[in-house]
């Protein structure tokens, strides 16, 4: 079997308290995610991605279709623990997420749960803040970290548990530039070196183009898919669901309209640069 | 001025109270109290006063730190001190209006102050040498026989664990609400004590608000680590009883017979 994640016409509605109507965040997603791969899911706020999101680990479970996590029917609460132990979840904010007062036990927290013995959490603990690059501050209070080095500890309290697959919800949204290059950073190692299984919900669209494949996701509906240059190539699009797109690819989707035969699915800076040289090249030729 | 408050203020060191099991400590400490209260004479109270002595210079805690640990309270010893001394019937040695003072009273109050600076010394001996989570732990596992009473032995050091990593992360929290409320012209330091129980009305609000939003995103998180209680559980450092507490309730045991010795020998003062 090679997706980890496979859903299926997913709808998810809950019961607003006040009015007693109920409202559909998710409208039937259908998807899945390769083992292996690094999956993007954006959207705007509101969009439905954090929903999505909380059913890859059963802590939401589908109003009808289903949602398989490697095989199990996350509506199956005999298999909770099954579907939660091979599902790492970051959330967005480090404070809300970390248990103990020392990090090395916040990293120990999910095998602990697990029952798993003595030495192997040791094992698992030293491995997992090594990863991260963190074992220097094993012993560190929480609270006495930066924002970056917080989330970098939630990853590494995810990875203790040995999942197949790392949910990240918009885990830079409250970390200064600084942080969120480490924590990206981080992932995409994960990702590239360890071979882990991950899928990003932002709404950064720098983190995103580093994605295998991307995912927008609007109304609770699937917008757009593809790999990030076939997704940010379609500018009016994304801009009409309320997404920004990387500025050089704006840049150069600007000129396009001026200078014909300029490649619209450029996606980073050094890109866009040698685009433009193109463009000064073809503008040359174009005069007598 | 919130950076101040350092809960359970521990002090790392490697001493033999230091390397005590937190179980021992917890025990030795509730044996400690009995005893406070079992002396009945001003012989006994010195060797309490030896005893915790020994202790501070083992631990090698500044003693001038620990004495400091009496001045929160210090109001509450006068008072009780005063009310002893003057409200006890008894054979009247002086009075002057309708004030008295008994034999029965005198003694009655110095007992009464000895007891609360001999509680105070040694419970915060405790946690000066103790970190809150060998506390908690310790706390875990000398309750966890009385599981089968139902009673959440788990749940409580979880709950203690919790509410410590989260001290720092509120007093953050209070501070910024403080000022972005200072900010919009409240005035929290100024006014009589109503008009600041006041000021503290739009602080407390939002702290609330935030607190539970924050626990709501905890217990998700948790759920997410397969958290589901105690049952089942192991530990990344397991407890374990050593020489050194062997010899702790050695210590302990011989105060304990040095009290009811010097109890029988000079019986009530």
């Amino acid at each position: 079997m090679d997706n980890i994640v496979e859903i299926k016409d997913l709808v998810f509605e809950y019961k607003d308290e006040d009015t007693g109507e109920s409202l559909r965040v998710l409208d039937g997603v259908s998807l899945h995610i390769e083992r292996g791969e690094f999956l993007a899911v954006l959207g705007r706020n509101g969009s439905g991605k954090s929903t999505l999101a909380k059913h890859m680990n059963a802590i939401l479970t589908p109003t009808s279709g289903t949602v398989l996590v490697d095989g199990i029917d996350t509506s199956d609460e005999s298999r909770l623990f099954d579907v939660r132990r091979r599902v790492g979840m970051v959330f967005q904010n480090p404070d809300n997420q970390m248990v103990a007062t020392i990090v090395e036990e916040d990293v120990a927290f999910a095998p602990e749960n697990l029952g798993v013995p003595r030495e192997e959490i040791r094992r698992r603990v030293d491995e997992a803040l090594d990863i991260v690059g963190m074992s220097a501050f094993k012993q560190h209070a929480p609270h006495m970290l930066s924002g970056g080095q917080k989330q970098r500890v939630a990853i590494a309290g995810a990875l203790a548990m040995r999942p197949e697959l790392l949910v990240m919800d918009e885990p830079t949204a409250m970390l200064d530039p600084g942080g969120r290059a480490e924590v990206i950073e981080t992932v995409k190692k994960l990702n590239r070196e360890g071979g882990m299984t991950v899928a990003l919900i932002t709404h950064y669209m720098d983190e995103a183009v580093r994605a295998d494949r991307v995912i927008v996701i609007d109304n609770g509906k699937i917008a757009l898919e593809g790999r990030p240059r076939e997704v940010f190539s379609q500018v009016e699009k994304l801009i009409s669901l309320g997404l920004d797109v990387p500025q050089s690819t704006y840049l150069i989707h600007m000129l396009s309209e001026k200078v014909p035969g300029l490649d619209k699915t450029v996606l980073n800076d050094e890109e866009c640069a040698a685009e433009l040289l193109r463009a000064m090249e073809i503008k040359k030729e174009a005069r007598p | 001025m919130l950076k101040d408050i350092t809960l359970g203020q521990y002090f790392p060191g490697n001493s033999f109270i230091h390397r005590l099991d937190p179980r021992t400590k917890i025990l030795i400490i509730i044996t400690y109290v009995v005893m406070v209260f079992l002396v009945q004479n001003f012989i006994g109270y010195a060797a309490l006063a030896l005893f915790l002595a020994v202790c501070t210079t083992v631990s090698k805690i500044s003693p001038k730190y620990l004495i400091r640990g009496l001045k929160p309270i210090l109001v509450f010893i006068i008072f009780t001190g005063i009310f002893n001394l003057f409200l006890t019937s008894g054979e009247v040695i002086w009075s002057m209006g309708f004030l008295k003072i008994t034999r029965e009273g005198v003694r009655f109050a110095a007992f009464m102050v000895l007891r609360l600076i001999f509680l105070i010394l040694g419970t915060s001996l405790l946690t000066l040498t103790t970190s809150p989570i060998a506390l908690t732990d310790g706390m875990e596992r000398l309750l966890s026989p009385f599981k089968k009473i139902h009673l959440p032995a788990h749940e409580i050091a979880m709950m203690m664990t919790i509410a410590l990593r989260f001290i720092p992360t509120l007093l953050d929290e209070t501070d910024k609400i403080m000022k972005a409320q200072s900010a919009r012209g409240a005035s929290i330091d100024s006014g009589n004590i109503f008009a600041r129980a006041k000021a503290m009305v739009p602080i407390l609000v939002p702290l609330f608000i935030s607190a539970f939003r924050r626990a709501d995103e905890l217990a998700t998180a948790m759920e997410c680590r397969c958290y589901r209680g105690g049952e089942g559980r192991t530990r990344l450092y397991e407890l374990k009883y050593g020489r050194v507490d062997f010899w702790g309730w050695v210590y302990t045991a011989a105060l304990l017979a040095v009290i009811i010795l010097l109890n029988i020998t000079f019986g009530s003062f």
